[in-house]
């Protein structure tokens, strides 16, 4: 396996060289970063160049880097999983909204179909624009939700409860009563804690 | 004139119609804006999320093993296969090694639950588009599989089994067995507890030596069925590049055409030593589809039959013993301070996963299911990402229901194999 990933290295250094972040190896996987202005001719390259020929995109997802450990870098990230069926191998890329406060991506829904849903989903759940989309509602909460809940600054309890109100005789939304707590705290030890050898 | 004849001919509209939330052929909480011309579908506008619970949201707040049994909740009609692509991802970012009868068990219950899964898919179809019998007859199966689940994980359906490095205990030695009472008598309390007197693996080899004949018995009922045929053929078509450019996986694209299966191409665990052959369509229209999930079943029988001869012969450890992210034993536990340790803070502060991102994918009965997990060193997730087969597949409905008659819709949302806990997470 390994000596197909550093294949697949090798050619994308071939094909891209500058164009894109240096590709690392790591956990039996190959992720690459693209710069914002590259991403959509990278893509477009990475499906279509017979010596790549990642036909299916298995995933996008979106994730707020805000509150990880040593991490001072761009926010938001849209990070795809291809897959080439005909190679038979995987890559991740990664491509990071330039804005904070209003991050923008490059739609990748032109490239393959299947964007259509996980962008949106990263609309609703990050906030991430997706330019380009031609739908983009959100997907999985609620009609007349308000926020963007997966991300970091956003309570897990959230900000509204819905109840029955016998008096007015409807659902209501009304702020939550339930005061947020934490069970086990989120611990980060020093380098190599967890790494194993622990054997008795 | 032309303009009086013209203004004679209603004005004909197109029909927008809401099918679902609740709809008994919705397979759960979907629902699904249809726009009709006639009772030709022009387009569909699937509405998902109602049954949204932000599992991914909650992992980051839960410890990595605290997680484990929300993968469970996922798809609830084939439950264990969703924590094995967990812990092949933590396990991956950890770097333990999984003893190798634990990945002998975890590929015989993977195949359990892809019998389990296209039983309850099949079942469904025929119920959806108007053969009530087959579901009777496919859930009097999946009872068996429950009761092997039960006797090995306590539970019928979330059994919280795997653990990253290994399984939670080996399989039982004995079988429950059903008692006499008012309604049974001892003959036939006897008769239904003969396969139930040996082990575990008697039982399940048992279900194993009976499961073909049920096999053939639906094929008998549907295969050449030709209410079936006419409301199946050619129905919900895909061709295999758009299944590619669809992100389909699975038995929707393996009913393209495209010789897909990870068991096979990215093998994970054991599925490299076993033999059994991968069953695509030609058509890609639902019957190939339940055609490729009727040999899938046979297959899962296979392979299950030869992890049961492995397990039977090789005793062994079924979970790592690297106690960083495995407890010890009780008995170890109570009789060594080192030991007590260990499990005090393997259950209160839980394991500490290097930082890393991992994305590992398994070939779910759906298609591909896989967890990209995220760590940044601490004792809980930094993110956890699911990807479900389902998203793909519901996403591409508006194209497979084109063009077809509402009636049609059940059919698509039958072989599309929908379950909405692993769609809406």
């Amino acid at each position: 396996m390994s000596a197909k990933l550093d294949r697949l290295i090798r050619q994308l250094k071939e094909s891209f060289g500058e164009r894109i972040g240096e590709p690392v190896l790591a956990f039996g996987q190959v992720t690459i970063v693209v710069p914002t202005g590259n991403y959509l001719d990278v893509v477009r390259q990475l499906r279509d160049d017979p010596a790549l020929r990642f036909e299916q995109l298995m995933d996008l997802g979106g994730i707020d880097y805000s509150e990880f450990t040593g991490y001072s870098g761009k926010r938001y990230a849209a990070v795809s999983q291809l897959l080439s069926i005909t190679h038979n191998w995987r890559l991740t890329v990664k491509v990071f909204a330039e804005d904070d406060e209003f991050p923008v991506v490059a739609s990748v829904m032109d490239i393959w179909n299947s964007a259509n849903w996980y962008e949106r989903e990263a609309f609703d759940l990050f906030g991430i624009h997706f330019e380009g989309h031609v739908d983009l509602r959100r997907l999985l909460t609620d009609y007349g939700f308000v926020g963007h809940p997966y991300r970091k600054d956003f309570p897990l309890s959230g900000y509204v409860e819905m109840r029955y109100d016998p008096e007015q005789k409807r659902v209501i939304y009304q702020p939550i009563t339930i005061e947020p707590r934490e069970v086990t705290p989120r611990i980060v030890r020093e380098d190599g804690y967890g790494k194993g050898g622990g054997r008795a | 004139m032309v303009t009086e004849k013209a203004a004679a001919v209603p004005d004909v509209k197109n029909y927008t119609i809401n099918f679902g939330p609740q709809h008994p052929a919705a397979h759960g909480v979907l629902r699904l804006v249809l726009e009709l011309d006639g009772e030709v579908i022009v387009r569909a506008d699937p509405h998902i999320g109602l049954l949204h619970r932000g599992t991914e949201k909650l992992a980051e707040s839960r410890t990595w093993l605290q997680t484990l049994p929300f993968l469970d909740r996922l798809d609830y009609t084939s439950m264990i296969p969703s924590e094995h692509a967990y812990c092949l991802a933590v396990e991956r970012l950890l770097g333990v090694e999984v003893p190798i009868r634990a990945q002998y068990i975890r590929v015989m219950i993977d195949e359990m639950a892809r019998i389990l899964n296209h039983l309850l898919s099949i079942g469904t179809h025929a119920l959806d588009i108007g053969a009530m019998t087959m579901v009777l007859y496919t859930f009097r199966e999946r009872e068996d599989i429950f009761d092997v689940l039960e006797a090995l994980t306590g539970i019928r359906m979330h059994g919280a089994y795997y653990r990253p490095g290994g399984v939670y205990r080996d399989l039982p030695d004995q079988m429950p067995k059903y008692k006499e009472n008012k309604f049974k008598n001892a003959q036939t309390v006897k008769e239904l507890n003969e396969a139930r007197s040996g082990s575990l693996l008697d039982f399940l080899e048992d279900f194993t030596n009976r499961f073909p004949v049920y096999v053939s018995e639906y094929h008998t009922l549907l295969t050449d069925n030709r209410i079936w045929k006419q409301r199946t053929v050619g129905i919900g078509v895909i061709s295999p590049e758009r299944a590619l450019q669809k992100g389909f996986s699975g038995p929707m694209l393996r009913g393209s055409g495209i010789e897909w299966d990870l068991r096979k191409k990215q093998p994970y665990e054991v599925y490299d030593r076993m033999d059994f052959d991968i069953p695509v369509g030609v058509n890609g229209d639902c019957y190939d589809r339940y055609l490729v999930r009727m040999e899938e079943m046979l297959q899962a029988n296979r392979i299950i039959k030869q992890c049961i001869e492995w397990l039977r012969k090789n005793p062994g450890p079924v979970i790592t013993d690297d106690h960083k992210v495995a407890p010890p034993s009780r008995e170890k536990m109570k009789g060594s301070m080192e030991e007590l340790i260990h499990h005090f803070k393997l259950f209160s502060e839980g394991m500490h996963v290097p930082a890393g991102e991992a994305y590992a994918a398994i070939e779910h009965p759906k298609g591909e299911m896989a967890v990209w997990a995220v760590s940044d060193g601490a004792n809980k997730p930094y993110r956890i990402r699911l990807h479900t087969a389902g998203i793909p597949h519901l996403a591409g409905v508006d194209e497979l229901v084109r063009g077809h008659m509402l009636a049609d819709a059940t059919a698509v949302i039958g072989t599309i194999d929908l379950v909405l806990g692993d769609v809406d997470r």
